[in-house]
């Protein structure tokens, strides 16, 4: 990682960092021009004795017409620069592949054309457009991925589109970028960037081969229950070392018994955890806000397994 | 430069009378200015540690200080919500610009000394509605967007109202001001010869005057959405969101100003007397005032450009950001340019307005990287913002501040602090300050959103560094202001001279502290305010 700039990853990438570090050496220009002059005048000009000379100086019309004229011109070139990059930003080519995103709190979901979804981890093929129509299902949140130089707020009540074509093979950081509530540091995911082949098995691909993306070798279910408890965004709302973020705690939930908003009691098994999972306002805790979402659809039964087994674990 | 200021005999200085009632039923000018200065200062402490203790949780990655995310949210809501609408918008225009204004224009007082009072009280009636509605407690950041603000049920009319009547007093002020500067100048004080903190305390009285009534305008729509379902703001009652940012950035933006301009006038004043020189471009510097406060009106969608606002409104936005930072580097120059030739003296005050210059180009220059479109995409809600901020806010508007407290504090409560651990503050502010915020641009650039009560790893050493820098920070502030406390509660400390730095401005030809009308006779000014040296030159000029 550079000290000033990330890497690029996007197609987009490269027209942003050249006015970027055009703006940057004009301001280096400027600052380091600035400060020289102010200092040595500090310097030069320090009070030596109380009658020390001084100039009787007002103004200086040409001079002041130049420090004028000079960042004026430098400023409309460095808008013409930003607007045309912009442009290039705002503006999908035809063959970009659709992909619908849906951005709630505190969770990014995915559709795929082929009708295939994700959670937390958006698909993307090497050197192939992507363009996403964003939608949010309650407050203001923002899709940034700094790699690619992309940043679209998505708001309720409509569609938001950004596109990107992804250069480089690998794995980076989406970030929501809009203040969205308690859950939003954590309303984090993943963008992996397959090559054509593996973007072509992923695609086809069931469950299992979707978790060869991620490790190629089988792994064992509390393994891949824990690799689920940060992929599917769990840990957002639900800690393991027994703070209370948004919803309980997973630290000895496994065989405790809670009570219910209707005042009644439940103990923590199996089923339980199955059932809040699918339908987590089904049997509430008492105390905890309604705000997780169904994972039905998003979770299979076999990764449901994996995260109880996970969840058994945390003592 | 003034005739017939003083007659010594009947000196009696504005601070004699004690007790409350002469606090809280004065009218005089001088007072009211203590008065704003000592209630601003409270908030600007509160918002200050808040502040502390985020940068405190933010060292690790992990929620470690505050128990929950929620608390962190709370936190950030309260620092922003306190030093903008508490401190900073009405900080130096009504603290300074009270006692300033009627002593440099040779005035006795405001034109409308109750009123004057007056809109001290509705600041107060301000911040406690402010200060209420807050205390639900509100975890929607300063900006309060919708429809975050609806859904987590802050009480966002009540806020609307306390920025409203916040921004009622300014009015009141910002009026009072332009009456006093057109009606109430000594003989003399002509327009060209005016200093420039009353230029500039007249650019912020505009603004306030012209933006504040927008704040009323969202209130009115924000109760007609509650009360009678029409959706203005809220997307499920079939409102837009968007509007509500415009409505927040119209008035926010030309605020941006109303906090900024009169540090500018401040740093205008000091320059000249401690480098014994004319301010260089006067003329530039009065109208470049005038030219950024007519402008900030129409720039407040550059904080709009990845909400999904069209290419062709980016466009007119970022086109005329860039005009407000030609004004802007216009000033910059000539306060350098007063330097040349000069006679300088590095009195405290004068280390905070040349550290004002330094630290507010940066936070001019990366202004220009927002405003370019496709740099401000990336940059957007990071870190670079929140340093960009800082950089304009601290080593703009807060270092004007401190300079103009150090720079006027004889003047203002007749008494001298220590000079030496003024400038052991100063030292303490400028280095804890760049430590704190530099690295935040380098962090902005590499993705690290604002407003993260935790975050991805790969960023902790900018926050470490960052935090501890906040450490020096608070230490300068702390040391800063147990230095100009002292010399209050002791009955020692009194100033030589009521002009120890050969100011031709009328403020420096009264007593410190001067007399609870100012003049005994009004003066009559027959010079410019910053002919610095030209008696001499003049002088030469014959030889």
């Amino acid at each position: 990682m550079s000290t000033w700039i990330p890497e690029s990853a996007s197609n987009l990438a490269a027209s942003v960092d050249n006015i970027t570090l055009f703006v940057t050496i004009v301001s280096v220009f400027f600052f380091v021009l600035i400060s020289a002059v102010l200092v040595g005048f500090a310097i030069k000009y320090r009070r030596k004795s109380e009658d020390q000379e001084t100039a009787y100086i007002t103004h200086n019309s040409l001079i002041e017409t130049i420090w004028t004229i000079i960042p004026a011109i430098l400023l409309m070139v460095i808008f013409a620069w930003g607007w045309i990059a912009f442009k290039e930003l705002r503006n999908p080519p035809a063959e970009a592949i659709e992909v619908n995103v849906v951005a709630k709190q505190w969770l990014w979901e995915f559709e795929y054309f082929t009708g295939k979804k994700s959670l937390n981890e958006l698909f993307v093929q090497q050197n192939k457009p992507v363009r996403l129509i964003m939608r949010s299902d309650d407050v203001i949140h923002s899709f940034f991925v700094p790699q690619f130089r992309v940043k679209q707020d998505i708001l309720p009540g409509g569609y938001q589109q950004l596109w990107f074509t992804p250069t480089k093979v690998g794995t980076f950081d989406l970030l929501c970028a809009e203040y969205c509530g308690s859950g939003h540091s954590q309303m984090l995911a993943k963008v992996n960037v397959l090559s054509p082949e593996a973007f072509a098995r992923w695609e086809k691909g069931d469950e299992l081969e979707e978790g060869a993306v991620v490790a190629a070798s089988s792994i064992s279910p509390v393994e891949r229950g824990k690799d689920l408890y940060s992929q599917r965004g769990c840990l957002a709302c639900h800690s393991i070392d027994g703070k209370e973020v948004i919803g309980p705690t997973f630290k000895n939930l496994y065989g405790k018994t809670e009570i219910l908003q209707d005042g009644s009691s439940v103990l923590v098994d199996e089923n339980y955890l199955r059932e809040s999972i699918y339908e987590p306002e089904a049997k509430m805790v008492k105390g905890y806000p309604p705000t997780m979402p169904s994972f039905k659809g998003i979770l299979s039964e076999d990764e449901v397994t994996a995260l109880i087994e996970y969840i058994k674990t945390l003592k | 430069m003034a005739n017939g200021v003083m007659t010594q005999t009947q000196y009696i200085p504005y601070l004699a009378q004690k007790g409350l009632k002469s606090w809280i039923l004065t009218t005089d000018h001088k007072r009211i200015g203590i008065l704003y200065l000592v209630t601003i200062s409270f908030f600007f402490m509160i918002g200050g540690l808040t502040a502390l203790g985020m940068r405190y949780e933010l060292m690790t990655p992990e929620l470690d200080f505050f128990r929950s995310t929620t608390e962190y949210n709370v936190a950030f809501t309260l620092h922003g919500s306190l030093m903008v609408f508490f401190f900073i918008v009405p900080g130096i225009a009504a603290s300074f610009g009270n006692f300033l204004l009627p002593l440099m224009i040779g005035a006795r007082d405001v034109a409308f000394p109750r009123i004057n009072l007056l809109s001290f009280w509705i600041y107060l009636a301000g911040t406690a509605i402010l200060l209420f509605a807050l205390m639900q407690p509100a975890d929607t950041g300063w900006t309060f967007y919708t429809p975050y603000s609806i859904q987590t049920g802050a009480k966002v009319i009540m806020i609307t109202l306390g920025v409203f009547v916040l921004g009622f007093s300014s009015i009141l002020t910002g009026m009072n001001f332009i009456v006093t500067i057109h009606k109430l100048r000594a003989p003399g004080m002509t327009w060209s010869r005016l200093p420039l903190f009353i230029w500039a305390s007249y650019a912020t009285a505009i603004l306030q005057l012209l933006a504040t009534p927008v704040v009323g305008i969202t209130l009115l729509l924000l109760i007609a959405e509650r009360a009678f379902d029409i959706g203005f703001f809220d997307p499920a009652k079939g409102g837009d969101p968007i509007l509500f940012q415009n409505f927040f950035w119209f008035y926010s933006h030309p605020a941006v100003y109303i906090m900024i301009i009169p540090a500018f006038g401040i740093i205008s004043e000091i320059i000249p007397v401690f480098a014994r020189k004319p301010i260089f471009g006067y003329k530039a510097i009065a109208y470049s005032s005038f030219a950024i406060a007519i402008i900030s009106f129409f720039v407040w969608m550059h904080h709009m450009f990845v909400s999904g606002i069209s290419e062709t409104a980016a466009a007119i936005f970022s086109f005329l950001t860039m005009l407000v930072a030609i004004p802007t580097a216009i000033k910059v120059f000539n306060w350098i340019a007063t330097l040349y030739k000069g006679s300088i003296e590095f009195h405290s005050s004068m280390l905070y307005a040349l550290s004002f210059i330094v630290l507010f180009t940066i936070g001019g220059l990366t202004g220009v990287y927002l405003g370019a479109l496709a740099i401000d995409v990336h940059l957007h809600d990071t870190y670079f913002i929140v340093a960009h901020m800082h950089y304009v806010m601290i080593g703009g508007t807060v270092m004007g501040f401190f300079g103009g407290l150090h720079f006027w504090y004889q003047k203002w409560f007749g008494k001298v602090f220590n000079e030496l651990t003024a400038k052991a503050a100063w030292f303490l502010v400028f280095v804890g300050f760049n430590v704190t915020f530099f690295p935040q641009f380098f962090m902005g650039f590499q993705g690290m959103p604002r407003r993260y009560a935790t975050y991805p790893a790969e960023y902790i050493s900018y926050h470490a560094i960052s935090t501890y820098g906040s450490w020096i920070l608070g230490l300068g502030i702390l040391i800063m202001t147990v230095n100009l406390l002292l010399p209050l509660m002791k009955k020692s400390n009194y100033p030589k001279s009521s002009n120890p730095y050969g100011s031709l401005s009328l403020e420096w030809q009264v007593p410190s502290p001067p007399p609870h009308e100012n003049f005994d006779k009004i003066p009559t000014v027959t010079d410019w305010t910053y002919s610095y040296g030209k008696n001499r030159s003049e002088a030469n000029a014959k030889k």
